[in-house]
């Protein structure tokens, strides 16, 4: 069965900001589907962030308002102090409830969100991190037959994230930084 | 340990929550935004242990005592002081100035939860000197958290971050002079809330109350379809002064809707200005 991918989702603590930084230049800028990018990091405004992944990437690096409508050849970074859920395949939502597992944004609730809506065309890639954020949205991702993506835990930062994630989620894919833009590339077919 | 919420509630058996929440009591949540309620009622099954649908739905429609409850749950209530000091920072610099020239200034908080909005915008006016001429309405839904912030008790384990973002605020003064600590809770300072009224209303169903220079009402509206976001609008636009100033959260927007025409923005932050 050929999945085909509608969102690609990228979650990451703790020493994942320079593999973004390695991958988003590599990216096609005819990338067929949004981008969503869930960091944890200290609730600064997000346009310092926004700004500097602008300088990495010809694809356009979008802010995230509330109710928006999604679109491709995008990348969008969930603000600080909200959760990011998506409504239906075009819209999302901010949610500034509770903080799950002390993250806001969290990983886990976007990817659990995403695998109730997309189904078997999200995918998820889980990077570099010092938490089990994202293991168990991997997990549902999984469940609703998306595709499971972790970064190759020799390669990260710090690998507990990517680690905790192939222990406990039957994963489809592990890469290296290098491999992840074409990997990314290749879904868009 | 699974920390995200399974799926007790399917999406049919939702929308039969809210009809019968409706009809039965009066409450309408069928205008908000399916994501967060989903999430929401799921939460509310594993806190008070209901395993089915079937479970939650009878103790809703016959335990009336477990209404209150049910909205204090399914709604989000999280808040702090001087959350987005940025925002508190334009207020002060931006908007204060426009509002000392009227002689009495009324703003309405709308969804204030715990009051830790309504305290910070006390402690501003006072630091403006402007005090003493408002009067803060600060409104809910929700019977149980209005409670509390008539209370102006918080967790001392708080105030450290919150000193911090009055500070990022551009507040000068000692943070802690406003509040007494007694054991891990403080409690606020009584005469920041001699000028605040605290009383229920519901945006969905209430009607406009009164007249008011500044409208805040952050981090409320993301909870709501885009219909009904139009129809706050209105309800605001209605109750605002001819130049008065609404103030959203901030990824909250006046942007989309019907009445962009009538409003400026007056900052990055997500403060607007009536121009008609
Ligand atoms: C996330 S809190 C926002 C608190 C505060 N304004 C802030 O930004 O920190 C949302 C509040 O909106 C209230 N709310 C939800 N629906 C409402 C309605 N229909 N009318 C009035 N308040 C409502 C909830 O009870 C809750 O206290």
């Amino acid at each position: 069965m050929v999945k085909r991918t509608e969102i690609f989702l990228i979650g990451g603590s703790a020493g994942s900001l320079t593999v973004l930084l390695e991958v988003l230049p590599q990216l096609n800028d005819d990338i067929s589907f949004p981008i969503i990018i869930i960091l944890h990091r200290k609730s600064h405004p997000d346009s310092v962030l926004n700004a500097l992944l602008s300088n990495y990437t010809d694809l356009e690096v979008c802010e995230v308002e509330d109710k928006m409508t999604l679109k491709s050849r995008c990348i969008y970074l969930v603000p600080p102090d909200y959760h990011l859920l998506f409504e239906d395949k075009h819209t999302v939502s901010l949610d500034s409830s509770e903080k799950l597992n002390y993250s806001r944004p969290s990983i886990d609730v976007t990817f659990q969100s995403a695998a109730e809506i997309f189904k078997e065309s999200a995918a998820a890639l889980l990077l570099s991190g010092a938490n089990a954020d994202g293991v168990d949205g991997l997990q549902y991702i999984k469940q609703n037959s998306g595709l499971v993506v972790v970064q190759e835990p020799g390669t990260a930062e710090v690998d507990y994230m990517p680690k905790q994630a192939i222990s406990q989620v039957k994963t489809d894919h592990v890469l290296r930084p290098d491999q992840m833009a074409g990997f990314i590339n290749r879904l868009c077919r | 340990m699974f920390m995200l919420n399974p799926n007790i509630i399917k999406d049919e058996e939702l929308e039969i929550l809210l009809t019968d929440v409706s009809s039965l009591y009066g409450y309408d949540f069928t205008q908000y935004s399916r994501a967060s309620l989903k999430r929401r009622l799921n939460r509310i099954c594993v806190i008070d242990k209901f395993t089915s649908f079937a479970e939650l739905r009878y103790n809703l429609i016959h335990h009336p005592e477990y209404l209150q409850r049910f909205i204090e749950e399914i709604t989000v209530n999280v808040t702090e002081m001087f959350r987005d000091p940025s925002f508190y920072k334009a207020l002060r610099e931006k908007v204060f100035p426009k509002l000392g020239t009227y002689p009495f200034i009324r703003i309405w908080l709308a969804g204030c939860a715990t009051g830790e909005e309504a305290y910070s915008i006390a402690i501003l006016l006072k630091e403006a000197n402007l005090y003493n001429r408002s009067l803060i309405y600060a409104t809910d839904i929700n019977p149980g958290v209005l409670e509390k912030a008539r209370k102006g008790i918080f967790p001392i384990s708080q105030m450290k971050q919150y000193s911090e973002n009055y500070i990022l605020s551009g507040g000068a003064a000692d943070f802690s002079q406003y509040y007494t600590a007694n054991y891990d809770m403080v409690k606020f300072d009584t005469d920041l809330k001699e000028k605040m009224i605290f009383s229920t209303h519901n945006l969905v169903s209430d009607s406009s109350f009164n007249e008011f220079q500044l409208i805040i009402c952050r981090n409320v509206l993301i909870y709501f379809e885009k219909e009904l976001q139009n129809k706050v609008f209105k309800l605001f636009n209605d109750s605002l002064d001819n130049f008065g100033f609404l103030a959203l959260g901030a990824k909250e927007t006046i942007r989309f809707s019907n009445l962009e025409n009538h409003y400026k923005q007056v900052v990055t932050e997500k403060i607007w200005k009536k121009i008609k």
